[in-house]
């Protein structure tokens, strides 16, 4: 356990540097000078000058990769072009409302899949496991940013009963968290139910119920622990899928959070947020994953990773 | 008659699948909808009632009516018409994107699986980070180094579905090069371009078909997710998402123009799940894509 742990850990280092050198590469790759590109098209040299020096665009490639790398781990981005504040101090609290926002969702989507699929899978080929499959393909398909403007229009446009966007405190992030778990609620419901299903069919259900064990217990007890953990999977990546959601939802919420802040910052040309924002992203979601998968290998210990 | 009858014998796997899936209600409406959005997407010009662009400032946020079955948007234009018209775009940037994912996508996991060594290791560890960023994620980094704009989109979804393609035909390609078919091949003097593309490959072709149909609903979404956060379709384009974020100003007064191209898509999206996942039922329920 403790040899899979260090080197799944170990294992991380590489992607992580993958990671930088992708979001590196963004401000590389842009076509023509990205100084210019930046500064816009009438701005006079010297500003485009200045600009060059504050992303170290004049230094070899090397250099500059060195450089980014050494001041990603000190988290110092530099300073935002637009508002020129430091890009942690930007990043950073946008970050933090984009967690809560994925969290509440996560948990959102956890209660009402799990249930709606042990219920679909219990009454198997019934009305309600046909109805549940009906709702899962209608969550898949939808959206978020269609279903998030119905929710505004009957929750706050008709009903009044939520505020239609911003943040001011709990009350506002109920119909964002709804709208994005809304998808991930229907993956996980459909996981759970297809693992229940297959559990169902085992031997020591069999048994349990031979030797006499209310239906209940079955269920609970025996069937639903050991369908849960594929469901673990599932529910992890469904985290980092909800942290990209939520650039969607952001926006459609007004909700001030880093995916909002990352639109906003590819839209003006803002380099150091894009960049910083990129790294927070996908470093939470590879972060999750890591957790996720350490969480599987205690809660199956038949997985046995180092005879892999 | 000696041409289909071997025809019909290379497809023989397909032909299964479709004898099987043919007795999937739920997979044949899917394709019955998509093949009817790409029939109206070709229409469009015939068939829509009025032009799509065309602006008239007496119909404004007009409401659903027998004139206008959907409505008018914030200029007087045609929803109808629009939507009509839209269906050509978001199937243009699914089917190109779909097409530059799939190509990349199972040359590099043919390339890995086959060669193995360390093109191996090397295409492993670049789909390790494609995959560390969530699709969307993923796609923005893309618009944030081209721009804005249609072929942008069509890119920046094309990489968000390389790693998957990497995936399946990586994994597919390790187990069949152990078969004997490619041992006979490689003992009768075939290179390895023809054992990758004219013997494993064929036999990664269900598996690819699967992953095609349900990768394209995800893409669909994140292009009119793209479109919505403004990167993709510009305005007066009657591209959906571009349709619906414009329609979001007006939803107090007049929900009928953000509703539509909303609905449109959902359409669309579901049609290929559905599609996508009766294909999978056929071919092999326990298939993990």
């Amino acid at each position: 356990m403790l040899l899979y742990t260090t080197r799944r850990i170990l294992l991380l280092i590489p992607t992580l540097i993958g990671i930088t050198l992708v979001s590196f590469l963004i401000l590389q790759l842009v076509p023509g000078d990205p100084a210019r590109t930046i500064a816009g098209l009438e701005a006079d040299e010297e500003t485009v000058q200045s600009i060059r020096t504050q992303l170290g665009l004049d230094k070899p490639i090397f250099v500059q990769y060195g450089r980014f790398i050494r001041n990603t781990l000190t988290g110092n981005f530099g300073r935002s072009i637009r508002t020129q504040n430091e890009v942690v101090a930007e990043v950073w609290p946008r970050f933090i409302n984009t967690l809560e926002l994925a969290l509440a969702s996560t948990i959102i989507a956890v209660f009402l899949g799990i249930p709606l699929g042990t219920l679909a899978a219990t009454h198997h080929n019934s009305p309600l496991d046909y109805c549940t499959m009906a709702a899962v393909l209608l969550g898949i398909s939808t959206p978020t940013f269609w279903s998030g403007l119905i929710m505004i229009l009957i929750f706050s446009v008709c009903l009044g009963w939520f505020p239609p966007g911003g943040a001011h405190g709990f009350l506002s992030l109920v119909l964002p968290s709804l709208t994005l778990a809304a998808p991930s609620a229907a993956i996980i419901a459909r996981m759970t139910r297809s693992s229940m299903l297959e559990v169902l069919k085992q031997d020591f259900i069999k048994t349990a119920r031979a030797k006499g064990q209310t239906e209940s217990r079955v269920i609970f007890e025996h069937a639903l622990q050991n369908a849960l953990i594929p469901t673990v999977t599932i529910v992890g990546l469904q985290f980092g899928y909800l942290m990209g959601g939520a650039i969607l939802v952001e926006t459609i919420f007004t909700l001030p959070g880093l995916g909002r802040l990352l639109v906003d910052s590819i839209l003006t040309r803002d380099y150091p947020v894009v960049q910083a924002g990129v790294i927070f992203f996908a470093g939470s979601f590879v972060l999750t994953n890591l957790g996720v998968d350490l969480l599987y290998n205690f809660l199956d210990p038949r997985i046995s990773y180092e005879k892999r | 008659m000696k041409s289909a009858r071997k025809a019909r014998r290379q497809s023989g796997q397909l032909a299964l699948v479709w004898r099987r899936m043919r007795r999937n209600r739920l997979a044949i409406i899917g394709m019955a909808i998509i093949l009817a959005i790409l029939l109206i997407s070709f229409s469009a010009p015939y068939i829509a009632p009025y032009d799509p662009l065309k602006q008239n400032f007496r119909k404004l946020l007009q409401p659903v009516s027998a004139e206008h079955w959907f409505g008018c948007d914030q200029v007087g234009r045609d929803i109808f018409s629009r939507v009509l018209y839209g269906s050509a775009i978001t199937l243009r940037i699914g089917v190109l994107a779909i097409i530059i994912g799939l190509t990349c996508g199972t040359c590099l996991g043919m390339l890995g699986g086959y060669y193995g060594g360390l093109v191996d290791v090397g295409v492993v560890y670049l789909t390790d980070i494609l995959l560390a960023f969530p699709g969307l994620l993923l796609a923005l980094a893309v618009i944030a180094v081209l721009g804005s704009g249609i072929t942008s989109v069509t890119l920046a979804c094309s990489f968000s579905s390389i790693p998957q393609f990497i995936r399946v035909t990586r994994g597919m390609v390790l187990s069949e090069k152990e078969k004997d078919y490619v041992t006979a091949a490689r003992s009768i003097g075939e290179n390895n371009n023809a054992i990758m593309f004219r013997y494993i490959l064929p036999n990664c072709i269900p598996a690819l078909i699967v992953l095609l149909t349900l990768r394209v609903a995800i893409i669909i979404l994140i292009a009119s997710g793209l479109s919505f956060l403004g990167f993709g379709a510009q305005p007066p384009s009657p591209e959906w998402g571009a349709m619906l974020s414009e329609g979001r100003m007006y939803l107090q007064t007049a929900p009928h123009v953000a509703i539509f191209p909303g609905v449109a898509i959902s359409i669309l999206v579901l049609a290929f799940n559905l599609l996508g996942d009766g294909l999978r039922d056929a071919l092999d329920p326990r298939m993990k894509i």
